[in-house]
């Protein structure tokens, strides 16, 4: 059953229309439903990133699947696979452009710290040049721990200090 | 196995050129002296009953220890006969050069750059020999197997 609003009372008007909350908590709750991505997408994790955003997994469930191609209207950076040492500055370059607030997801074992590839061509993980907030395991990982990983970053989002000033 | 037709009009046309050959699986390999690879790529080509019109790879390999250290290798392909042909030269030098395929090949341009690239390999006559994968500054050929294992040479971040 739902609750019946209170008639409008003029000596008491927030009555029941209102609810107090920290103004942080409120700003952490729209900012977790509204992640907008810069997918930085390299590699084979890139077959299981369009598989996530697509229709079956429905990334947008959780209001993470709309993606900027612009690095200034995004506010979380997917690194969905190899970095080489080539490639490093440019993706430094993309979160340097990307405005605060923002977050830095390390998808897959080679933007985690390399992966199978030990050689003179890879940067061991994406954060030897950028700070990460998630890191996804697997090569590549199942869309459910890309999911996973989603979730942890807004329980992240959620529970930080908000900077808004 | 009895030798090709492009290896019997290789040794009729430049009789000194052909120093070894092999064959496997149908397909044969040449050992050329390393002057004769322009003039014989330009025969593969060129004979209207060769027509080896198309340059698959060129590669290299470092066989460190052994002498000659390094072979240069080249795939050729005639899609008018359905017939290949690997020709390999070999070379002792620490930065070998040969000559470059440019000339008759578009494809050898980018072939030769990641050969030097990563084996150091020079190609005379080439219009534009510079690195092609790595990165400006990158110092040695990481593909030589006395470049060492662990060695990184990062852009940003921190050094090893």
């Amino acid at each position: 059953m739902i609750p019946s609003r209170s008639p409008f009372d003029p000596q008491n008007p927030l009555e029941g229309r209102v609810i107090t909350t920290p103004f942080d908590k409120v700003l952490g709750w729209a900012r977790k439903y509204s992640l907008f991505v810069y997918p930085f997408v390299t590699a084979c994790c890139g077959m299981e990133y369009m598989s996530v955003s697509s229709a079956h997994y429905d990334l947008d469930r959780f209001g993470a699947a709309f993606p900027r191609f612009s690095p200034r209207q995004s506010d979380v950076l997917w690194v969905v696979g190899t970095v080489s040492h080539k490639l490093a500055p440019l993706v430094r370059r993309v979160y340097d452009q990307m405005t605060d607030p923002k977050w830095v997801i390390a998808f897959g074992a080679c933007a985690s710290c390399g992966g199978p590839y030990d050689n003179y061509a890879t940067m061991q993980g994406i954060d030897t040049v950028l700070p990460v907030d998630i890191y996804i395991a697997g090569c590549p990982p199942r869309p459910e721990a890309v999911l996973d990983g989603v979730v942890k970053l807004q329980k992240m989002i959620q529970e930080s200090k908000q900077v808004w000033k | 196995m009895e030798k090709s037709l492009a290896h019997r009009k290789i040794e009729e046309k430049f009789p000194q050129a052909v120093l070894d050959s092999h064959a496997q699986h149908g397909d044969e390999t040449l050992i050329l002296r390393k002057e004769a690879i322009l003039d014989v790529a330009r025969l593969l080509k060129e004979d209207s009953e060769l027509q080896f019109n198309f340059l698959m790879d060129i590669t290299a390999v470092d066989y460190l220890g052994r002498q000659p250290r390094f072979e240069i290798v080249y795939h050729f392909m005639s899609l008018p006969f359905n017939r290949r042909l690997r020709i390999k030269l070999q070379s002792d030098d620490l930065y070998p050069t040969v000559k470059s395929l440019t000339p008759l090949w578009k494809t050898a341009n980018w072939l030769e750059r990641e050969c030097f690239d990563l084996y150091g390999i020079r190609f005379e006559g080439h219009p534009n020999l510079t690195r092609i994968m790595l990165y400006e500054g990158f110092e040695g050929h990481p593909l030589r197997k006395d470049y060492p294992k662990t060695k990184r040479q990062p852009l940003i971040g921190p050094q090893n």
